[in-house]
């Protein structure tokens, strides 16, 4: 028997390399500037067979051992071109819970797509995209490509959060054939997918539908119950018949710059402020009541070079900002963004102004924010990231208008749970205490994984850390039973 | 969806809700609050807890309407629903045996102050109530006040009721006579900072409950912070309650101003058409249950 599958690509090796990248359709600059639909447009089916037919089928595929969910891409994209989308999207689940999601946010020029032979001397294949199309076509011709579950266990695993790394656990879980009930404390499921990333990145409608595929095949979602205050982790197992439970809360507290003026009205952390736009949809104000402090025909200053900065800068553009700038401390090449992030924002019009840092907020005498002081920077030495820290050049300052200003500037752990969770182990820096490789905790049953672990990551980073947990929660379910066997024959004898 | 299971109104523009919350009703402690949302297009609105019956799954709060949310949530009965209540948040009141504390609450302040009289009742203290208001229909759970209290003092502005004058005319009197140990005051800003001043010669414990803007109310945001002794805190973990010889109130005052406009702006519309907006409410959370129940059958499909 030969591992060699037949292939559904009918173009020798030479003549796929020769393909060029298809480049996906995209709103115009100008016009998505200005509204909060989604940028990519996605591929079309005959785009994404030619994006397919470029996959040389490498027999050890890079692409399959950079994704952290290990999603088979080769079998993925050998079905796309068999034109069987939805077994093709059967195929991304049975490693990969959110294909919609992750085919959005990814940061794919890092995982999947840097492991593509192809990379190496043109474009990699747009693994991404496809990925994408295989979720979309699942979703919009309302179709289900989901496996069949295990036999019932009768365990019963709570979740706390809806995040990406839970959602990835209950997928798991769920097909398992273990009892799945997921915590959220906000009203809408989702975590960072719904009050973090932004419409135009990813619709709403495409989270609430993952969830609702997972609802489908039996996750019971329970929103409002905000774990450590409604209800503890140790009542959860004591008394509410848990066997085990995974905590996936995300990172929680935003940082600040800690310099004067930071309670001015108009300076925001980043979690706030997209919270208010997205979670809360101010930006449909007054069609919604949450409201927002406006941006539009004014300055707005994000400060950060992440991905969180990027979608608060194009969410203010998308506000009708005047000018909308990324204010970094190191250059360009240091920014954690996504490449097609910083691009994005380019092409929209959004300022960049490298090696700056805030001194001071000045506002008026209502308290209303008016100038951000600024100092120069250069760079320094290499610090623990590796990333060259930036020093402030003595004498730099320099004042600018701005009347919206936005820290993104990180996180740092949430103590709510750790808090009141006796024998529940932290990290100095507050995040919860892990094994690396199972993601158990101090606290036998109890497992964490994602940002409240490993601080502010990715979404399919989480999404990896949620699939690892399963995998062990069923591990340790398993032992249960074992143990309960030991006790039922120690009872006989 | 949390079911109003009764209202009473307890003062001109101020009601009384129990709502069907069993989680919450367990957990709840003096000095806490929920963050409620009324419907689908709804703002997370912080509101304290008045007290709770975890036998009946309920608990109580007390809403004075003065914002768009606070005047729609008046204008619902039992029977209707609101979308989302989520809690208990924030640090419960601190309850131990200080001596004499005084308990001293303005208008609608009253209803979140009175469970933490209570615990202090209980834990020993001679508690000394002043309640204050307006006028006298601005009063609110005046009798269980008395219940629970030692010695009530009730002041009006307008002497229509009990004394007339400010609380911290009565607060000083005390503080003069040396008969205080302790004081919570909770109520508006004005008169938290104002009890503030009063206790501050004598260096007497006082905290209040500050009512910043919220968001999330876990943390995430950051929305609430507040400068306490200079530094930022955030009032939904970190408080709600605070030492008020630390806080600044300035700041308070100025954040609680952010959304001055919008806010405005959201009370006219309502006002332009109350009936339609209960009747949107009502319509929107009907729609959320039959959803629901369309999930729950397929599920069970």
């Amino acid at each position: 028997m030969t591992d060699k599958p037949v292939s559904n690509n009918p173009l020798p090796n030479k003549e796929r390399i020769k393909l060029p990248r298809q480049r996906v359709p995209e709103q115009e600059a100008q016009i998505r500037a200005c509204n909060f639909h989604e940028v990519n447009l996605g591929f079309p089916p005959e785009m994404a067979r030619q994006e397919s037919l470029r996959c040389i089928e490498c027999p050890k595929p890079g692409c399959i051992e950079k994704c952290p969910v290990s999603v088979n891409v080769r079998a993925v994209i050998d079905l796309i071109l068999a034109g069987d989308y939805l077994g093709a999207a059967s195929k991304v689940r049975e490693d990969n819970a959110l294909p919609a999601i992750t085919g959005r946010v990814c940061p794919v020029e890092d995982q999947c797509e840097s492991g593509c032979v192809l990379g190496k001397k043109g474009e990699p294949v747009g693994i991404a995209y496809l990925e994408r199309f295989v979720a979309d076509w699942e979703r919009e011709t309302g179709q289900f490509g989901s496996p069949v579950s295990a036999p019932a266990t009768g365990k019963k695993v709570g979740l706390i959060g809806s995040g990406p790394a839970s959602l990835a656990c209950a997928g798991d879980l769920i097909q398992m054939g273990h009892q799945v009930h997921v915590f959220e404390a906000l009203h809408e499921l989702g975590g960072v997918l719904v009050y973090g990333i932004p419409e135009f990145r990813l619709p709403k409608d495409i989270v609430h539908h993952e969830i609702n595929v997972l609802r489908r095949r039996g996750v019971v979602f329970e929103t409002n119950v905000v774990v450590g205050k409604t209800v503890t982790i140790d009542e959860l197992m004591h008394e509410e018949g848990f066997d085990a439970v995974f905590i996936a809360t995300g990172a929680g507290l935003p940082r600040f710059l800690n310099v004067p003026g930071e309670h001015l009205n108009g300076v925001y952390s980043a979690n706030e402020f997209l919270t208010r736009v997205n979670l809360m949809r101010a930006y449909r104000f007054p069609e919604f009541d949450e409201p927002l402090y406006p941006c539009k025909d004014r300055d707005v200053i994000v400060v950060g070079g992440g991905n969180t900065a990027m979608d608060a800068v194009r969410s203010a553009l998308r506000l009708g900002a005047k000018s909308a700038s990324i204010y970094y401390r190191r250059t360009e090449k240091e920014m954690p963004a996504r490449v097609e992030e910083v691009h994005h924002a380019k092409d929209e019009g959004v300022h960049f102004e490298m090696l700056v840092n805030p001194t001071r907020f000045l506002g008026d005498e209502k308290g209303n924010l008016t100038h951000v002081e600024c100092i120069r920077q250069e760079l320094g030495e290499p610090d623990d990231s590796g990333r060259r820290s930036p020093v402030a050049i003595k004498g730099s300052e320099f004042t600018v208008p701005c009347q919206v200003a936005i820290i993104a500037a990180g996180t740092s752990a949430n103590p709510l749970i750790q808090s009141t969770t006796p024998g529940l182990a932290t990290t100095k820096r507050g995040y919860i205490s892990a094994n690396e490789d199972t993601l158990a905790t101090s606290k036998p049953g109890v497992f964490a994984g994602g940002d409240i672990v490993t601080g502010g990551a990715t979404v399919i980073l989480a999404m990896g850390a949620g699939r690892k947990a399963a995998k062990s929660i069923n591990e340790y379910l398993k032992g249960l039973n074992g143990a309960a066997v030991e006790t039922e024959k120690a009872a006989v004898n | 969806m949390f079911p109003i299971v009764a209202t009473r109104q307890v003062a001109r523009g101020i009601k009384l809700f129990e709502i069907k919350a069993p989680r919450i009703a367990k957990k709840q402690r003096p000095g806490q609050f929920v963050i409620v949302r009324l419907d689908d297009t709804g703002e997370r609105v912080p509101l304290t807890l008045a007290d709770a019956n975890p036998e009946a799954g309920t608990i109580t709060i007390v809403v004075q309407g003065i914002g768009k949310t606070t005047m729609l949530l008046n204008m619902l009965e039992a029977g209707d629903s609101i979308l989302d209540v989520v809690g208990p948040l924030g640090k419960p009141s601190e309850i131990e045996n200080f001596g004499t504390v005084a308990v001293v609450s303005g208008s609608v302040g009253t209803a979140m102050a009175y469970p933490t009289a209570r615990e202090l009742k209980r834990a020993g203290n001679k508690v000394i109530s002043i309640v204050g208001a307006r006028s006298k229909d601005l009063l609110v759970l005046e009798d269980e006040v008395r219940e629970v209290s030692d010695e009530t003092y009730v002041l009006t502005d307008d002497g229509t009721a009990g004394e007339k004058g400010l609380v911290t005319k009565k607060l000083q009197e005390l503080v003069d006579a040396g008969e205080v140990d302790y004081v919570l005051a909770v109520g508006p800003v004005p008169m938290m900072r104002a009890c503030a001043n009063v206790t501050a010669a004598k260096q007497i414990k006082t905290m209040v409950s500050l009512n910043s803007i919220m968001v999330d109310g876990t943390g995430m945001c950051g929305g609430c912070r507040v400068l306490v002794n200079n530094s930022s805190q955030f009032a939904c973990v970190d408080g709600p309650e605070f030492d008020a010889s630390q806080v600044n109130f300035d700041v308070l005052v100025q954040r609680n101003n952010m959304y001055r406009e919008q806010e405005k702006a959201s009370i006219e519309r309502l006002q332009a058409d109350p009936e339609g907006e209960v009747r949107k409410l009502r319509k929107s959370n009907a729609q959320h249950v039959c959803a629901l129940e369309a999930t729950l059958a397929e599920v069970a499909k």
